[in-house]
């Protein structure tokens, strides 16, 4: 009896050890997972930053200098993490919003900043780079820094910016006998692509594929100069308001008449391959295209006038965007990313990617002085002083003709906006094919609205 | 606990000399001391893989249960909290749901069906001696093996764009205007990349089918006086029939999940969203955590009850037709 219970203690034992053996190995596996997310070291010796970036032609030339800054800061080295738009914004925000603590430095657009300065997931900039006299604060094109600013706090810096103009190509507008006016309305553009359009060419290619950065980023800027907004000024919806109605319907039925075929899968990418092969006579869209076109290997380099953003209402309707650099609170080194920032962003950055790289490649959109500096002048004589005039014109706080309770142009700077325009643009694609009204599609997105609107009351 | 046992029981009492009578229904055999020893052993050694097989499987479902219970948007870190029903209310009152499911009953149910068709003619056509037969297989299955991302830029840049796709040439040909697919047939195109990707992998398990067919069955057939048409409707199909059953339920499995054509070339629009790209869009798009779980939740579930209740109902007609022959 005695030695059976022996046993059974001694067999008892055996197994919580194995057992023991088996959740600590378990443990671990654990640990191990946890590590892996883990944050950087503190700032002690030689730091290395971890800079999460779009994969845009401008951000690989920055990974492509960084040398030049790691020779300067022989303590700090910066790695890159290069993804495409849509995975920069889910990577970047599941790890901000969740403390992951990967990044030091994480590239920005203009719709977030102000979200995320808002949630105190920022480090403010604002002191840093006053407190910096070579930085020259003072010189960040006004608009593009009010569009970052929150309550006198700068959460980031641009790196580079743009706004939206419109293109057309002079020859098809001198064979046709046309003239574009310098402030062209949206009457007079209609009419334009109207006549111009032929079974070959489109009168005018118009973003439609879905999307709040797609679609609605002309759409919005149409539908505020057209009299219209998302919300007014107590965030009570107007999205089947007359005028926003009216700017669908003159958007929707100028594609259907006389824009690109396919619409629904037509975005920047698809309207830059059309309309720098020739195939559309006019093309309203970000001042960044305006590189891509007068490259090499397009076929109407050299052929194609720039004036502003077309109008009804307003004065003016560019929209303005620019991806930004920004320190996240939970860096452990936010000193060195500092550094580094301050340096991507500085005039002598600006001239270092002109006198290496070549002038045309310069971050375009950031600085009043850019546009000071001959040389980018002479290298992109076409396009740089109405980007400059469009970018100095434009007024993020009230784009449209009603005061609006957020800064911003082409989007709304509330949480909700991505998913909201995301649908509405979704239900403007069964107006393309005429599955909808856009009656009945505005209607819908009102109900949407009123959410969005009613979250921020 | 029992399935384990039995697994362990196995080994313990195989070389036991008992085992070796023939009993139609052995008889739990009595085990000796250090037989219950060695088997408690055994036991203690498959906790390790017992705890990692759980861990595995339902940890991440049981985390997709809380966050389906919690009020959780990524850019409002402040308002996080219980949100009880809220968001399974959300799901059921929205109307997206309905939609979703059934353009992902519309989406997959044709593309299996249409793929199966297509795959079975394909595998008839290659069950027969010809030179050139392997390289005619390979090409086949070319389509794939293509990533499914690739394959629709490929249909999205090359095959159906509006201006230069050739989709469009080939029926400028044949005189007819140029389609705007994406725009005014959404489904479709989806249905279409969809088929071209799956149709080899339905020939693939129809021809293995096919080739363990007896050649001495259809010969006697044809002894019997049934011509091709006949003896394929009354041997061959009968005979496909569990081969086709794997091929839509396997089909009908990967079908489920499918997301890049939709993302790359409808963006759901037009009844091509999808209950996964629906849930890419909560979560991605809406950030909205809380509803994204309880969207896949509802999904899971759904996919159990589809799996066990319709195939069945599916089986057994397939058996009872099956039965005759």
């Amino acid at each position: 009896m005695k030695r059976f219970e022996m046993t059974k203690s001694y067999s008892m034992k055996k197994r919580l050890a194995l057992s023991a053996i088996a959740f600590s190995s378990v443990g671990v596996l654990l640990a191990g997972c946890s590590g892996a997310g883990g944050g950087a070291q503190q700032a002690d010796g030689p730091v290395t930053l971890t800079l999460a970036t779009v994969n845009n032609p401008q951000m690989k030339d920055m990974e492509e200098l960084k040398g030049a800054f790691e020779d300067s800061h022989p303590d700090i080295t910066v790695n890159f993490v290069a993804m495409e738009e849509n995975d920069l914004r889910d990577a970047v925000t599941k790890d901000v919003a969740t403390q992951g603590g990967q990044y030091d430095i994480v590239t920005v657009g203009s719709y977030e900043v102000p979200i995320w300065g808002q949630n105190d997931w920022l480090v403010d900039l604002g002191p840093l780079a006053e407190a910096d006299t070579a930085y020259n604060v003072d010189d960040l094109l006004p608009p593009v820094r009010e569009a970052l600013t929150v309550d006198d706090s700068l959460f980031a810096v641009p790196f580079y910016g743009e706004s939206s103009f419109l293109m057309y190509n002079k020859d098809m507008f001198a064979a046709a006998g046309l003239e574009m006016p310098t402030n062209p309305t949206w009457d007079e553009v209609a009419g334009f692509a109207r006549t111009l359009n032929t079974d070959d060419v489109a009168g005018i290619c118009l973003r439609g594929k879905p999307g709040w950065g797609e679609l609605f980023a002309p759409l919005t800027t149409v539908v505020q100069t057209f009299g219209g907004s998302w919300f007014d000024e107590d965030w009570n919806a107007e999205v089947n308001s007359p005028e926003f109605t009216e700017a669908v319907q003159f958007y929707t039925d100028l594609v259907k008449d006389a824009g690109e075929a396919d619409p629904v899968s037509t975005g920047f990418t698809e309207c830059l391959n059309l309309f720098s092969q020739g195939n559309a006579a006019m093309w309203y869209d970000a001042t960044s295209a305006a590189g891509p076109i007068e490259a090499d290997g397009s076929a109407v380099a050299g052929k194609i006038g720039y004036v502003h953003a077309p109008v009804k209402e307003t004065e003016e309707s560019g929209w303005l965007w620019a991806w930004n650099l920004a320190i996240p609170k939970t860096s452990n080194n936010q000193d060195a990313a500092w550094e580094f920032v301050s340096w991507a962003t500085s005039t002598e950055y600006i001239n270092l990617v002109g006198t290496t790289l070549g002038w045309e490649r310069v971050p375009p959109g950031s600085r009043t002085s850019t546009y000071e500096n001959p040389e980018y002048l002479a290298a992109a004589s076409a396009f740089a002083p109405i980007t400059k005039d469009i970018m100095l014109g434009v007024n993020p706080t009230q784009p449209g003709v009603n005061p609006q309770p957020w800064v911003g142009i082409q989007y709304v700077t509330v949480p909700e906006f991505q998913d909201l325009g995301n649908q509405v643009s979704q239900d403007i694609a069964d107006v393309f094919a005429g599955r909808d009204t856009v009656e009945n599609v505005l209607n819908k997105g009102q109900e949407l609205a009123q959410q969005a609107g009613d979250a921020q009351k | 606990m029992t399935a384990p046992d039995l697994i362990v029981a196995e080994p313990a009492h195989d070389p036991a000399p008992a085992a070796s009578r023939t009993l139609r229904r052995p008889p739990k055999p009595e085990l000796s001391a250090g037989q219950k020893k060695a088997l408690r052993l055994a036991r203690t050694l498959v906790w390790p893989a017992i705890v990692v097989a759980i861990l595995v499987t339902q940890i991440p479902f049981l985390v997709t249960i809380y966050y389906s219970f919690q009020n959780w948007n990524l850019m409002r870190p402040g308002s996080r909290g219980f949100a009880g029903f809220d968001n399974y209310v959300t799901v059921f009152t929205g109307g997206a749901f309905m939609q979703s499911l059934s353009a992902t009953v519309v989406i997959t149910g044709s593309s299996i069906v249409l793929s199966v068709l297509f795959g079975l003619g394909i595998a008839l056509l290659l069950n027969r001696k010809f030179f050139g037969q392997g390289l005619a297989r390979t090409l086949v299955i070319t389509p794939f093996l293509m990533m499914p991302a690739a394959a629709a830029l490929i249909f999205k840049w090359s095959m159906l764009d509006a201006n230069v796709g050739m989709v469009n040439w080939g029926l400028s040909i044949l005189g007819v205007d140029p389609v705007q697919w994406n725009t005014d047939f959404p489904a479709l195109t989806v249905i279409m990349v969809l088929t071209w990707q799956y149709t080899p992998f339905m020939m693939l398990i129809l021809l293995a089918g096919l080739q363990s067919q007896s050649k001495e069955t259809l010969e006697a057939a044809s002894v019997d006086g049934a011509g091709p048409i006949r003896s394929f409707l009354h041997m061959t199909l009968p005979h496909l029939r569990q081969y086709i059953e794997l091929a839509v339920l396997l089909g009908g499995i990967m079908l489920l999940q499918v997301f890049d054509p939709i993302a790359i070339m409808t963006r759901g629009t037009g009844g091509t969203k999808t209950l996964s790209y629906l849930l890419y869009e909560r979560a991605f798009v809406g950030l909205e955590i809380g509803e994204a779980a309880a969207y896949g939740v509802i999904t899971v579930l759904l996919t159990i009850i589809v799996a066990s209740v319709a195939l069945r109902l599916l089986f057994k007609i397939f058996s009872s037709e099956g039965a005759k022959s």
